[in-house]
């Protein structure tokens, strides 16, 4: 009898300790898929940030580095400039990419550094228990915003993509969803064209996902889904910003 | 016997690095040690090394974490408030045990501070510097050659012991022009040998993994008490030191650095005035060189510590010498330098015959 789904040799045998309805899973599996797939797991160094996916070091079957909150990208830099023959994915949330990393996030982008990052937007500081993020919705409950984001106190969210779509450097980015199993297919989709233009030395790529957290969002994970679908998705929509590699094809 | 070249302290510490198997540099432009990522530019470039200039200090020390764990020789070099801006990297780097190579050419602080030489780093340097308990190695050169030798010296230790290492010089030494001889024949860092920890894909290997949290109950103390047989191996181990005419000083100068080279010229100026002084000059900070500093200070009267500070060192001096004499003390912060008259007439104006 033939297995129809087993666990990726991508990811290791270690119990994930996400919540139940987080999409750190969805992705952390896609990633793992890939590195199979794309035979380049034996190659890898990977960057587990600062956040609910800290322990991604131990969830990747490849090598790994934990690193700095925010210092992802400049990690993944010196990686990839002292070791050129390996792939290098950095994998981190909103907090970590938008926040504390905003500008290792833009230069690394502006620099193309020929690396893939993995960018999960969640809306919310999922570890530290839910407070405001660079990336939460206006008007948004959170702990640090409990009547919601006041964008005459506390700005606005951070359209992360088209940031960094400002810049010359990156070779492609693009932002999808992992709530539904068409946009999980899109998001392996995305994540492989990312891991491609690596592979061919092409430069910077950044995926944004959006993603569930039902906790962090006082929800239940059916409810999380359909949040990202009606409210979310209408502010970070979702498709390609960008892919350089397509228009030369052109 | 090698050639001699005339260079700029700034200069030796680049060709020392590269001579030492470095290929990697990334660093922040900050006074007064732009010569080195200037001159350093130029050197990768021709030794097919990376050269990077970063977007700030934060970016430069996180990218030497990554290279390093790959197993590059790496380096970085800043002057004192870039140097801040990297401790917190450097906490992650030594809670991962990975070896990296820092050269502090510092200047005068705090805040802001000026861009005169200055020894105000010493206890940020020698205490760990960013959160957590942690050493890093501080070598302090006190000339152009000494700038050339000690980053292999510097790669050799931090490498043996996997902990971060840093170079204590300051705005004098890296602007002063010396000869230097090529002391040691250049490393080719296709030689090193590779290590267990290095991260470059698990082909044929189990996966690695490099980190510095451990939540597991316990496992986090463990792993710091392990880490503390290495840093208590060094202190064992690697203190260094230079003693100038320290047999029959009644009263031992203790300086590093440029503080050590004018205390030197001081000391001169004394003796020719019949008094006995001598010079101890710490050349590991961390460790500190105590055990000689001890042996030393049981045959004098009375010690003077120079620095240009408002007085660090002076308690690693006072830890050293269990109290034998008294520990007077000399200091210019915020960027003075002692000079040689001062260190004359402050080594007359002690009282003696106190033991």
């Amino acid at each position: 009898m033939k297995p129809m789904f087993i666990r990726p040799k991508g990811l290791t045998s270690v119990n994930q300790r996400y919540c139940p309805g987080c999409g750190h899973g969805i992705v952390h599996r896609l990633i793992g898929e890939l590195l199979v797939e794309m035979d380049v797991r034996e190659k890898t160094v990977g960057i587990a940030p600062v956040g609910c996916s800290v322990f991604a070091d131990e969830y990747f079957n490849c090598d790994m580095i934990q690193v700095p909150h925010g210092r992802a990208c400049a990690v993944a830099t010196g990686i990839k400039r002292a070791r050129p023959e390996c792939f290098v994915f950095s994998y981190q949330g909103d907090g970590d990419l938008a926040a504390i990393g905003t500008a290792e996030t833009i230069h690394a982008a502006a620099r193309n550094e020929n690396i893939s990052v993995i960018f999960i937007n969640n809306a919310i500081y999922g570890m530290t228990g839910g407070q405001l993020a660079p990336t939460t919705l206006p008007g948004m409950k959170s702990t640090t915003s409990v009547k919601g984001r006041d964008i005459a106190k506390q700005g606005y969210p951070i359209k992360v993509v088209e940031l960094i779509n400002a810049l010359d450097g990156p070779i492609y980015l693009e932002r999808t969803t992992v709530h539904t199993p068409k946009d999980i297919i899109k998001t392996k989709k995305a994540l492989k064209t990312a891991f491609n233009y690596q592979l061919q030395n092409k430069g910077f790529s950044l995926i944004e996902v959006l993603s569930m957290c039902p906790t962090g969002w006082g929800v239940t994970p059916v409810q999380a889904k359909k949040w990202i679908n009606d409210v979310m998705m209408k502010y970070y929509p979702v498709g390609e910003v960008r892919n350089r590699g397509k228009e030369e094809k052109k | 016997m090698a050639a001699k070249e005339l260079m700029y302290g700034n200069h030796a510490i680049v060709e020392g690095v590269i001579a030492a198997g470095c290929r990697f540099f990334a660093g922040y432009p900050i006074t007064p040690q732009n010569e080195v990522p200037e001159y350093m530019s130029i050197r990768m470039n021709e030794v097919g090394g990376v050269f990077l200039q970063t977007e700030s200090e934060l970016a430069a020390i996180n990218m030497l974490f990554g290279a390093a764990a790959t197993g590059a020789r790496v380096m970085t070099s800043s002057s004192s408030p870039g140097i801040s801006l990297m401790q917190e990297g450097l906490s992650y780097i030594a809670g991962s045990d990975i070896p990296v190579l820092v050269v502090n050419v510092v200047r005068g602080g705090p805040g802001l501070g000026n861009i005169a030489p200055a020894q105000s780093d010493y206890f940020q340097s020698t205490r760990g510097g960013g959160h957590g308990d942690y050493y890093t190695i501080v070598l302090a050169p006190n000339s152009a050659q000494e700038l050339f030798e000690f980053p292999k010296l510097a790669f050799e230790l931090a490498e043996k012991y996997r902990v971060p290492a840093v170079i204590l010089a300051d705005g004098l030494l890296g602007q002063i022009m010396e000869p230097i001889v090529f002391s040691f024949k250049p490393v080719d860092p296709k030689n090193l040998p590779p290590q267990d920890w290095w991260l470059t894909g698990c082909q044929g290997r189990e996966r690695r993994v490099v980190r510095s949290y451990d939540l597991k109950p316990g496992k986090l103390e463990e792993w710091n008490w392990r880490r503390n047989e290495r840093f208590q191996a060094i202190i064992k181990n690697e203190q260094r030191h230079e003693a100038i005419q320290c047999d029959d000083a009644e009263v031992v100068v203790v300086a590093y650095g440029t503080s050590a080279r004018v205390s030197a010229a001081g000391i001169k100026m004394a003796r020719d005035k019949g008094i006995k002084a001598g010079l101890f000059r710490p050349i590991s900070l961390w460790p500190f060189p105590a055990v000689a500093l001890n042996a030393i200070a049981k045959r004098a009267k009375n010690i003077l510590v120079v620095e240009m500070s408002l007085g660090q060192m002076i308690e690693d001096v006072k830890l050293a010498i269990e109290c034998r004499v008294p520990v007077y003390f000399h200091g210019r912060p915020g960027g003075g330098i002692p000079t040689t008259q001062e260190i004359c007439d402050k080594l007359i104006s002690l009282p003696r015959g106190a033991k």
